[in-house]
């Protein structure tokens, strides 16, 4: 039987608990520190492992691309049980627009090799540009489902429960395809701790934008530029008070004041 | 720069423009004169309602026969602007549809995306879009340095939608083009998920439940306190993601934007993701054990406690009222 081969697409993201900050310099998005992987994005990884193990085998690789080489992220995602990785990494991809990004990750996903299936999530959680997946699917030619909330393969066809604004849509697909999934469309495993030791000795190949064949990148290559930044204006703190078992009495005191009750 | 001619994605049902789309058109009509709407499907129907938002053309592809929008959409319009018909500037609603076009377009073009705008202007030679970041605190300007047209979409409410009483708009059919394998998905069933009561989106009311709550059959005291005040209920990423609601209950930068009159949080800390969705509230309500929790820094009232407590007595109180 064919071996169904799926590519998923992560990014490394600061950690959202601590708060964002901006390079003074660029005005780009600080990633100094250790990179993890987005918790978008796990749920792609969970999808791509449960559809191979469904389809009777295949192989599940991992894509990212970052700046400065870091892989704790991509290394989280083969611990959950991905076999491989492709890192492009490369201090010239800093500044680059949505359109480049989508640009670089179909070309490592070309190096891979052209999968059955290319899953990414709707946005990610730090920059959330969101056009991403879809753009990746318009450079490599593929037909494209996105905000997936059910995904199932009946032999070479997607079948998917689609989000939308008064529900959800059944569409039919036919492979090779790329889909984006909700957050929450299946539970994340979490790694085991075989699965944390064999990832240290799983292959993520790096390579470079040029050496994909992408130019220009970074800054030069997008086609926009910080404007400028500023403060936005903030809203007050109100009043904050300790229940002592009689606070719901402040609240219907205030739903009066404002003539909704 | 002289901007000559704009277009605005535009969506709606029997005849009416959402409200995203009134949005969109009136923003359109500050940055030029020449303002198009362009309809992913029956247009026609929806001309004399676009036209009263300003709209002096609509394109109008006609029935999709199953075809996903983005696909059908972007291929249209890309053949529209290698044929002459050029835009300077396309305004996105920043919702499924519109998202996939706007990404779709971007490659046959070449173009950069701005995304999650809340505001775009001329500025001397520039169009420059804004988008909050770190949850609404800091507004980041880009300017768009490329060829045209400018692909930019929007959060929803970012501009209130005003008539200006335009003639009906002029109905322009245009081809989809076969866009090859990329178009191969098929829609073979909608479904809508009804829900009683006001829409999260337009209630004068929401109020929303978090992680604070517990376990999931607590959230049924959030929905008792919505239908007691004519409101709609709403939920953080964290509790769409466990499966204690539908997604379509979201509130935050990945669910629904709100702007209510109150909006009541019960057990929500209040993380970026959720404050960029309901910021724009007139009156924010807080309860949360914790003292610390961000979302006490928007509250107007803030209540330090167990939602476990404060809301079955608030249910009470208002049940009592009658």
């Amino acid at each position: 039987m064919k071996v169904m081969k799926i590519v998923v697409c992560v990014k490394q993201i600061p950690d959202p608990a601590t708060p964002g900050s901006l390079d003074p310099s660029t005005h780009v998005l600080s990633r100094g520190g250790k990179l993890i992987l987005d918790e978008s994005d796990t749920y792609g990884v969970e999808m791509a492992l449960q559809l191979a193990a469904a389809a009777g085998g295949g192989e599940v690789s991992i894509v990212s691309m970052a700046p400065n080489g870091e892989m704790s992220g991509m290394r989280t995602a083969l611990a959950m049980g991905a076999a491989r990785g492709v890192l492009v990494s490369d201090p010239a991809l800093a500044g680059s627009d949505a359109l480049t990004t989508a640009k670089v990750l179909a070309a490592a996903i070309q190096k891979v090799g052209m999968p059955d299936l290319v899953i990414a999530a709707t946005e990610s959680t730090d920059g959330y540009t969101g056009t991403v997946p879809e753009q990746i699917a318009e450079v490599l030619g593929l037909p494209s489902v996105t905000f997936a909330k059910k995904v199932k393969v009946d032999g070479t066809t997607l079948k998917i429960d689609r989000q939308t604004e008064a529900g959800y849509d059944e569409v039919e697909c036919p492979l090779p395809a790329l889909v984006s999934v909700t957050a929450g469309v299946v539970e994340p495993r979490y790694p085991s701790f075989k699965g944390i030791m064999d990832a240290k000795k799983k292959e993520i190949v790096t390579v470079t934008a040029a050496d994909l064949g992408i130019s220009p990148v970074g800054w030069s290559g997008a086609g926009q530029k910080v404007a400028s930044v500023s403060q936005a204006e903030a809203r007050k703190a109100g009043q904050v008070i300790e229940d002592d078992g009689e606070a719901f009495g402040k609240i219907v005191a205030f739903l009066e004041t404002l003539k909704v009750i | 720069m002289t901007v000559n001619n704009v277009w605005v994605f535009a969506q709606g049902t029997n005849g009416n423009p959402t409200s995203f789309t009134a949005e969109l058109l009136t923003k359109a009509r500050s940055l030029s004169d020449n303002v198009s709407a362009f309809v992913a499907g029956d247009g026609a129907a929806l001309a004399a309602a676009l036209g009263k938002y300003g709209a002096k053309k609509v394109y109008s592809t006609g029935d999709l026969s199953g075809r996903l929008v983005g696909v059908a959409a972007a291929s249209a319009m890309a053949a529209m602007i290698a044929g002459g018909n050029k835009p300077d500037i396309i305004l996105f609603p920043q919702n499924y549809d519109g998202r996939d076009t706007l990404a779709r377009l971007s490659v046959k073009l070449g173009v950069t995306v701005l995304t999650n705008n809340i505001d775009i202007a001329v500025n001397g030679n520039e169009v420059v879009a804004t988008t909050p970041i770190f949850g609404g605190n800091v507004l980041f300007a880009t300017a768009f340095t490329g060829a045209g047209p400018h692909l930019a979409s929007f959060r929803p409410k970012s501009f209130a939608a005003e008539e200006n009483g335009g003639a009906p708009a002029e109905v322009v059919a245009v081809t989809v083009p076969d866009a090859g394998r990329t178009a191969a998905a098929r829609v073979n069933a909608v479904h809508v998920e009804e829900s009683s009561g006001p829409k999260l989106d337009e209630a004068n009311i929401v109020v929303s439940g978090g992680r604070g709550l517990g376990e999931s059959k607590n959230y049924a005291m959030v929905e008792e306190l919505a239908k007691l005040l004519h409101g709609a209920p709403g939920a953080s990423r964290a509790i769409v993601d466990a499966g204690w609601v539908p997604y379509s209950y979201q509130v935050g930068q990945t669910g629904k934007v709100v702007k209510p009159s109150v909006y009541i949080a019960a057990g929500i800390s209040g993380a970026t993701q959720h404050m960029v969705g309901m910021k724009g509230s007139k009156n924010i309500i807080a309860i949360n054990k914790d003292k610390e929790a961000p979302i006490f820094a928007v509250a107007d009232l803030g209540i330090v406690g167990d939602v476990h407590k404060v809301l079955p007595k608030l249910i009470e109180a208002l049940k009592s009222r009658g």
